[in-house]
Formats: structure tokens, C-alpha cells, sequence
């Protein structure tokens, strides 16, 4: 009976196969609740009174439950299970029959609650609860028992006890259910204006967008220009024109839109609020102004790691980082250089950041490239003045610092005769990772060029000496085994993207998480690559972790879209796990409102605690806290904790 | 004989460690079938009410999964979550239940092989400390009760519950002295309040004297009169009856079942 043909193995094909049924991708919870189907009909809250109809649908899932679990004795056992009305088992719960199966049970059978005995309520919660929706059942009353990634495929030698415990799972989930009351999603209109804070490549992009969309923007920049770090950049990769001239029609559409409002010299001093209805103040140069705002992107970008200490920097003036070196080239103070060193991942992958900063390996072959192309140039130019360089990087204050170099055929920086010949070029490296079929391409553009990859590893890092007026590279090469020597007129250091200081700040003011690297958090790694958890803002660009224009301003133009759905909407519908205050308990002690993350709990003007239910999140540190226990978590009750709890003490027969 | 099969219950949070049970599954890590997972939003949801009375309901262990320090979904959850972890451990060892029992673990979505191994690893204890005695031991089952209404006492949920805010706002002065401090405090709130509620469990099935209470709480007799002096000015202790010129006290439950 069992069609081994269509059974998938694993995941990924069970997930082709299953959506011949609009899937819902995205996660059960995390998802902001914005896109329900409007179609629904009400859901008739069900009346505590009446008599519990619980059904159950356990799922094969082809052999992937079915083969470890024995699904036959799990729908008998269930069938014993108090409040049980029906059960059932499916092929694939989530096909087109399986779903069918549970609208016409429910009005069948008259169920009043449905639990699903399959995957994970992770991925597949909103689909059965949007079918529970359209047989009439309010999707509060629905519950998952996860029997595959939590039982089958942990457990595919014992099957025995694999069949045991999936039934203590669907027990442990009947009598949550038996508890489960409907809940009524609050409707909460949405402000059609967004605030974007920062004014690089992300967050203008972002700042046409939504006004292209027809709604107000604010965009926030801390500086007195727009265009951000790429500002500083001289070329582009793969670009053709100057970093400068690429930006421009971007800002200039920005500066003209009728819909977007700029600030310069801004900072946002305060959010409050929540999705839909957020209150923020701008400062302008010491004034500020009140902004009532819908949505919030975040673009606030990041800065470059300064390598102080390593390979000489700080100590020898042509030891340079490369935003340096293409600030140099950008503004035609480039000493005559010949000889150049590229060093990568410094201060990277384990240096001092743990992480790798991606697009580093393709900027060194940028600029690697742009001194081969450009070596007539470099080289041709007189003059043995010297010139003073700033170098620092506009957006850090704390780094300006003023480096005086020899520009001078003979000088100190550019020293021996005028070379003949092409430039040498070395690029040392621990991995070259040019990722994405372009970037390859660069990359052997790189090698054509006679460009010279030299690898090095942790264990015998390259080390930058001065030899009379000469930098040496002083490096083990892997491949002959031996101690060797370079000269170089310059070398340049592969610093990774950092994050800039005051995001902890900003992390604060707007209650979004900061990750193990000091970047923005996203609320899901690949599902929701750039929402936050909290729900209404969101993060593009380089604030978000290294990424090159391409992907910031693709990731601009996504939150653009993300940020659009509730305004366009006009309202949003708070999802119903929320914290609920019992007035008659509560003494006011305040304890919660010190515990919610979100500001979502508070005292009111009567001395009792409330909540804010469009910024509670559900995540119920209020209530496990509260010194009155006054607060419930809906849909997580301690009584239906405690009821799964015991459940599973008593255990299965 | 049939061997021992514990009854493990674990509290995942649905962002990081559910999220990184999923990824076991998904990835055919195999570990012990025994434990339960109960889904919640956050650690920080898992009121120490909750995990102290499974066990007096017979749990052999019970294990929080949380997102790593830093990395909570609602931002700063589980550092609630470790501080309750604290009094969870603290009112186990003052019931006399092994503290092994309990744990607490970090555990992101991408560590399917370290949610594995660390189940494997917990079952193992679990199963060398052997089955939980509560449900045989009246002594400890009542010590445990004591545990669970500890707990539930005011001045130590609100203590618990402005702890991480002291801290924080201490930081300014060192934050490990002041969060020693609160530690300190808290301890000695937990001490304090367990010790009553204990007293309050024993004369609660049956009358009690000064002196027989303090054989069970292994507490001096002058301490154990301080505790029924403050217990009987909140109302929550009488006299039943004098023996000779011995009292022996009773507890007043308010609005129990
Ligand atoms: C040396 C180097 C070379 C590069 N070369 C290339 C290349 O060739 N090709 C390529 O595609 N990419 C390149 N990049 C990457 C590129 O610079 C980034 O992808 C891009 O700048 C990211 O844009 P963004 O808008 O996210 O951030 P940013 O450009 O950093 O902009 C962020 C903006 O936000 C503002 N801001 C920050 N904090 C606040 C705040 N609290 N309030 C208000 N405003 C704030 C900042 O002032 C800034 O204007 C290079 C990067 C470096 C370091
Ligand atoms: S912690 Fe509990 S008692 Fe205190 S104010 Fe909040 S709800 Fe009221
Ligand atoms: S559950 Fe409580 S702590 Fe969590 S967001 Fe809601 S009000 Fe705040």
C-alpha cells in the first residue's frame, strides 16, 4: 500500500512534492500577521461550555513518519485519548487531500479542536490553521504534535519506542487543546509613512522605493551628505563607472522626490510605539522634531576595521587599509608605487573578528586591477612635493588622523628609480573568495593579469618589516616550503566591514537584536533574511553584515517591499499570543513592565498593569515573573504547560 | 526486571533550540528517544512554578533550551531565563533533589548536532542518577512542595523580576560586585522563604511543634520559632492544639483547593 515511488526521503523533496497546495513559507509565528486571507469567514468564538470535540490527524508523511512510526497503532491509541472525537491518519497531511480531509472533518464531525501529528509548527503551522479558518474553527484551537523532526528522524532504529513516543507527543498536545480558547486577532490601523535611517546605497534605495509606492519617507542621515561609505570608494567591481558617479542619479532622485523628506546632520533620539504606530524624534542639529511613522528601515551601514598593531600598520605610512588606498587613488594622491602587497582577511576570521567579511577578497582584486590598468598613470606622474593626505573615513570621528607621505620619485614612499616593466602584484591570502559567477570571473581576470596569489595560513602569518626605506614582506611560502622576502613599495591591508559603535544604541532605542558579530540580527537566517523580530522594522545594506552594493541596494529594495505590505494594507492584525493582565490580582508592583523587552507592559494610570497588545511579542518574561502571577500568556497558559507537562509524566501506554 | 526509562520533559524555545531539535531531525541525528519536548515562545516563558512542580509530580529531569546569551529572539530573554535558572537550582538543593536533574542550555538553530549530543549526554545522567524519589519519599515530596511555593512567594519572584534591571543599572559601578550582591540577597530571600514554606508544608497534613519541626527542616529551634513568628503575623499559621505546654501549629491555606 505504501507507494514507495512518491515517498520522499528527505525534506527538500517532500517539499516539492507537497505544495500543490498554497504552502505558506514562511514561519508560523514569526510571520507579522499581515497576510491572512481575507476571505476567511468570522470564526464563531466556540463557547467554553460546550462539549470538547478534539480530532487528530497523524501524517505518514510518505515513510518519512510512516517507516519509523507506527502510524496505525498511534491513530487506535488516540482514539482512547479523552475529548478525542476523531482521528485519522493521512498519506500527506499537507496535500491537497490531506487538508481536504481536515475541512470536511471538522464540519463532519463537528471538531472543535484539530491537532496535526506531523512535521513542524515551524513550517507548517499557518497552513493547517488557515484550513482550520476556512471549515469555521478559529486557529487558536488548533495545536501541532511534531512526530517527525522531533521523533521519526531521531529515532529510526526503535521503532518501538518511536511509536511510543509520538503518542505521548499527540497526548501531550490533546490535552494543551482541551485548554486551547479562540482568540481574536486585534486590528490595528498603520501609518503610511516610513522613517529609513541611514543614507548609503541601502537606505536610499530603500527611500525611492517606499515613496515610489505612493507613501511618505523619512530618511534619517547622521552625516551632512548622502551616498555613505561609498563615498569613499573609487572604483566599483564590475562597474564601469567611478564609485561617485554611480551613486549619483540615486541621491539626486532621492533629493528630488516629492514624498521622501531628507535629514542631514540627523540622529533618531527616541522610538516608542510599535508597528503601525511608531513615535520618533529627530534631532537636527540640536532641534528636534516629532515623526509618527508606520515602519522603520534600518540602513545605518558599517565601518571598516582599523587593523592597528598588525602588519606594520600605524608604524609604517605605506601600510595602508584599503578604503585608504581607494581614497588615495580617488583623489589623485597616490604615491608611485610599483611593487604592492594585498593582505587578506586581516583582522578576520579568527584574527580578532571571527567572522569573514565576504566581499574583501574582490575589492583587493579591484584595486589590484585598477593599478594594473592604471600603471602608466601612477607611475607618470612628477613632482617630489609633499602632500599632506587626510585619509580618514568621513563616518569615523575617533580614526581621523593625518598621515604626511612622500609622494616623490626619490622620496621615502616611492623610493628606487623609476621602475620600468608592469606593476608586481601580490595578494596573500588564507582563501580567495570571490563568490558568484562574476566575481569568478574577476578573479581570473586577476590571474591574466599576472597578478600573483600567494597563500599563507594562521600558523605562519606574513609579517610586514621595514628594511632601510623599504617594506618587506617577510612570508613562509607553502608550496616551496620556505622562509621567503618581498619588497613593496605599499602594502595594502583587507580589513573587514565592521559594525559602527553607536549600533548598540540604536539596538536599544528600537528593541531589534544585535547578533554574535555585532551586526544587526535578522529574525530568521533564511526565511526572513531582513525582517526583525520585532515586527514593522526592518534592516538592509551592510548594517545587516558585509554585503557589496548589489546586494545592499537588492536588500534595500526588499524592505522597501517588506515595509509596504502593512501600509499598503492599512492595517495590521496582532498576532493573539499575548500576555493578558488579570486586574483583579495585579497590585501594580510594576515587575513586568521592568522585564518586557518591547515596552509592550506597563502601568496604566489606575496603578494596574497593561499591555500594549500590537508590541507584545508573546514571549511571556512578564508573566513568568509577575510576583501576583496576575499574567497569563495566551495560547500558553501555565495551566496548559502544566497540562502538557503531567501529560507526559503519566506517559503512554 | 525492566529497565529504567526516565521521564525527561524539555522546554524549547521556538526561535533557537525547537528550531535546533528541527535541524537533528532534519539532519538524522539520532539521540535517545526518552525526552518530551514542550514548544514555548521563549525560556524566559518557563516559570520556575513549573518546572519545580514536575518534578514533585515525579520528573526524573527536565531540561530549558534557550537561544545563546546575546543572540534571543526577544532580545533579552534568556538572561531572565538564567537568573530563574539560579532559584530553580537553589530550591532543588535546599529540597534535597539532585541539581543534575535540571538543566539549561544554550542551543541556536544551527546546532542540530550539539541539541543530539546534548540530549544523549542529559539522558545519560539522567539515567545514572536513577528514578526521581519524590513520588516514595514523603520528606522530600514535601520538601519539594515547599519548593514549588517558594517559587510562587512575592518577594522572591519580585526580587528575581527586578534583578537583571539592578544589575544593568549598577553597571556604571562594576557590574560583578552588584550582581553578586543581588545574588546574595536572593539567596537569602530563597532561604528565608523556603524554610517557611516548609513548615507551612509539613503542618499542613498534620499539626506540628517548634521541636519536631526542627528535626525535619534541620533548622536551630530559636531559627524555627523567628519563622513561626513571622508566618503566624501573616496569618498563615495557627495554633491547633497544646500538648502539655508544647503548641503545635497548623498551616491556614488561603484559597487553596
Ligand atoms: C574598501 C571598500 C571597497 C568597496 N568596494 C566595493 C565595490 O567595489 N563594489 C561594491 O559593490 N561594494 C564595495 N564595497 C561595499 C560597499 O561600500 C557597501 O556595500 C555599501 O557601502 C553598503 O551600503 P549601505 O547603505 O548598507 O551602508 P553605508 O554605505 O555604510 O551607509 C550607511 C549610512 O548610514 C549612516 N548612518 C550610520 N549610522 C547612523 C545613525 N545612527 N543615524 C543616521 N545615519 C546613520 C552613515 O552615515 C551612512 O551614510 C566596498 C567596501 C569597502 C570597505
Ligand atoms: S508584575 Fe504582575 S502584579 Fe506587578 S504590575 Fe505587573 S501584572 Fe501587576
Ligand atoms: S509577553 Fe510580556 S514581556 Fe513579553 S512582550 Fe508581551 S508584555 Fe512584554
Amino acid at each position: 500500500m505504501e507507494p514507495e515511488e512518491q515517498t520522499p526521503e528527505t525534506p527538500i523533496e517532500q517539499e516539492e512534492q507537497a505544495p500543490q497546495t498554497p504552502v505558506v513559507q514562511q514561519e508560523p509565528i514569526a510571520e507579522p500577521p499581515v497576510e491572512p486571507d481575507e476571505e476567511a469567514p468570522e470564526t464563531p468564538p466556540t463557547p467554553d461550555s460546550e462539549e470538547l470535540r478534539i480530532g487528530v490527524f497523524v501524517c505518514h508523511c510518505g515513510t518519512n513518519i510512516g517507516g519509523f512510526v507506527d502510524v496505525p497503532a498511534v491513530v487506535e491509541y488516540v482514539k482512547t485519548l479523552p475529548n478525542v472525537a476523531f482521528a485519522r491518519d493521512n498519506l500527506y497531511t499537507c496535500a491537497e487531500d490531506g487538508l481536504t480531509a481536515i475541512r470536511d472533518a471538522i464540519k463532519e464531525h463537528k471538531l472543535n479542536r484539530v491537532i496535526v501529528a506531523s512535521c513542524t509548527p515551524r513550517t507548517h503551522a499557518p497552513l493547517f490553521q488557515g484550513v482550520c479558518e476556512e471549515a469555521g474553527l478559529n486557529k487558536y484551537l488548533f495545536e501541532f504534535a511534531n512526530i517527525r523532526e522531533q521523533c521519526s528522524w531521531v529515532h529510526m532504529k526503535e521503532k518501538e519506542d518511536a511509536t511510543r513516543k509520538a503518542k505521548d507527543l499527540i497526548k501531550s498536545s490533546v490535552s494543551k487543546a482541551a485548554l486551547l480558547v479562540p482568540q481574536e486577532e486585534m486590528k490595528v490601523d498603520v501609518v503610511p509613512r516610513s522613517l529609513v535611517i541611514g543614507g548609503g546605497v541601502a537606505g536610499l534605495s530603500a527611500a525611492l522605493s517606499v515613496a515610489r509606492q505612493g507613501f511618505d519617507v523619512h530618511l534619517v542621515e547622521k552625516e551632512g551628505v548622502l551616498g555613505g561609505f561609498t563615498r569613499n570608494l573609487n572604483s566599483l567591481s564590475l562597474g564601469d563607472k567611478s564609485a561617485e558617479d554611480t551613486i549619483k542619479p540615486l541621491i539626486e532622485h532621492v533629493q528630488a522626490h516629492e514624498n521622501i523628506t531628507v535629514h542631514l546632520n540627523s540622529q533618531v533620539e527616541s522610538v516608542s510605539g510599535f508597528i503601525g504606530n511608531f513615535d520618533t524624534t529627530i534631532v537636527t542639529n540640536g532641534s528636534s522634531k516629532e515623526v509618527k511613522v508606520g515602519t522603520i528601515i534600518v540602513a545605518t551601514g558599517a565601518l571598516e576595521y582599523i587593523p592597528e598593531g598588525l602588519y606594520g600598520y600605524g608604524m609604517y605610512d605605506n601600510v595602508v587599509t584599503l578604503t585608504e588606498f581607494e581614497i588615495l587613488c580617488k583623489s589623485g594622491k597616490l604615491p608611485k608605487i610599483k611593487n604592492v602587497a594585498f593582505i587578506q582577511c586581516v583582522g578576520s576570521r579568527g584574527q580578532d573578528k571571527s567572522y569573514c567579511s565576504r566581499i574583501c577578497c574582490v575589492i583587493s582584486i579591484k584595486n589590484a586591477l585598477y593599478i594594473t590598468e592604471n600603471f602608466a598613470e601612477i607611475m607618470g606622474e612628477e613632482g617630489a612635493e609633499r602632500v599632506e593626505v587626510d585619509v580618514s573615513v568621513p563616518e569615523i570621528s575617533s580614526r581621523r588622523r593625518r598621515r604626511r607621505r612622500m609622494v616623490s620619485a626619490e622620496g621615502e614612499a616611492a623610493p628606487g628609480p623609476a621602475p620600468t616593466g608592469g606593476p608586481e602584484i601580490t595578494i596573500f591570502n588564507r582563501d580567495v573568495t570571490t563568490y558568484g559567477a562574476d566575481h569568478e570571473v574577476y578573479y581570473n581576470k586577476a590571474r591574466e593579469k599576472r597578478i600573483r596569489f600567494v597563500r599563507y595560513t594562521t600558523d605562519n602569518l606574513p609579517k610586514v618589516t621595514q628594511e632601510g626605506d623599504k617594506l618587506v614582506v617577510n612570508y613562509y611560502h607553502e608550496t616551496l616550503k620556505t622562509e621567503r622576502k618581498l619588497q613593496a613599495d605599499m602594502v595594502v591591508l583587507a580589513t573587514p566591514l565592521i559594525a559602527p559603535p553607536d549600533a548598540a544604541d540604536l539596538s536599544k532605542k528600537l528593541k531589534i537584536p544585535i547578533g554574535r558579530d555585532g551586526f544587526f540580527l535578522e529574525a530568521h537566517m533564511k526565511l526572513r533574511p531582513i525582517d526583525f523580530a520585532t515586527d514593522g522594522i526592518f534592516v538592509c545594506g551592510t548594517a545587516r553584515g558585509p554585503a557589496d552594493i548589489t546586494e545592499s541596494v537588492a536588500q534595500g529594495l526588499g524592505t522597501a517591499s517588506r515595509a509596504a505590505i502593512p501600509m499598503a494594507r492599512g492595517f495590521i492584525q496582532a498576532e493573539a499570543i499575548l500576555a493578558q493582565v488579570d486586574p483583579e490580582i495585579c497590585t501594580g508592583c510594576g515587575t513586568c513592565e521592568a522585564n518586557c523587552p518591547y515596552g509592550a507592559i506597563r502601568l496604566s494610570d489606575d496603578g494596574v498593569a497593561e499591555v500594549l497588545a500590537a508590541a507584545c511579542k508573546g514571549c511571556g518574561c512578564c508573566g513568568a515573573t509577575c510576583p501576583e502571577k496576575a499574567i497569563q500568556m495566551m495560547n500558553y497558559t501555565d495551566d496548559q504547560l502544566l497540562a502538557q507537562g503531567r501529560s507526559i509524566l503519566q506517559g503512554a501506554m | 526486571m525492566t529497565e529504567f526509562e526516565p521521564k525527561i520533559v524539555g522546554f524549547l524555545c521556538n526561535w533557537c533550540s525547537y528550531a535546533g531539535a528541527d535541524l537533528a531531525g532534519v539532519s538524522r541525528y539520532q539521540y535517545p528517544p526518552e525526552i518530551r519536548i514542550i514548544r514555548v515562545m521563549c525560556s524566559a516563558r518557563v516559570d520556575p512554578m513549573i518546572v519545580l512542580t514536575l518534578f514533585k509530580e515525579g520528573a526524573d529531569g527536565i531540561m530549558i533550551g534557550g537561544c545563546h546569551i546575546g543572540d534571543c529572539h526577544y532580545i533579552s530573554g534568556n538572561y531572565h531565563t538564567e537568573k530563574r535558572a539560579f532559584v530553580i537550582r537553589r530550591l532543588m538543593e535546599k529540597a534535597g533533589l539532585e541539581v543534575d536533574r535540571f538543566r539549561l542550555e544554550w542551543i541556536s538553530a544551527s546546532e542540530g548536532e550539539r541539541f543530539a549530543s546534548t540530549v544523549a549526554e542529559f539522558t545519560e545522567k539522567i539515567k545514572e542518577l536513577g528514578p526521581s524519589k519524590v513520588m516514595e519519599d514523603s520528606d522530600l515530596a514535601s520538601r519539594v512542595g515547599a519548593a514549588v511555593d517558594t517559587s510562587l512567594d512575592f518577594r522572591i519572584r519580585a526580587l528575581l523580576g527586578h534583578e537583571v534591571g539592578m544589575i544593568e543599572d549598577g553597571n556604571v559601578y562594576g557590574e560583578k560586585k552588584t550582581e553578586d550582591e543581588m545574588r546574595e540577597i536572593i539567596d537569602a530571600a530563597i532561604e528565608d522563604e523556603f524554610r517557611r514554606s516548609l513548615i507551612l508544608e509539613i503542618t499542613s497534613s498534620k499539626p506540628a511543634s517548634a521541636k519536631e519541626l526542627s528535626q525535619v527542616t534541620k533548622l536551630p529551634t530559636d531559627r524555627i520559632v523567628e519563622h513561626i513568628a513571622t508566618l503566624r503575623q501573616k496569618n498563615l499559621l495557627a495554633v491547633d492544639h497544646i500538648e502539655g505546654m508544647t503548641p503545635y501549629y497548623v498551616a491556614l491555606r488561603v484559597g487553596g483547593d
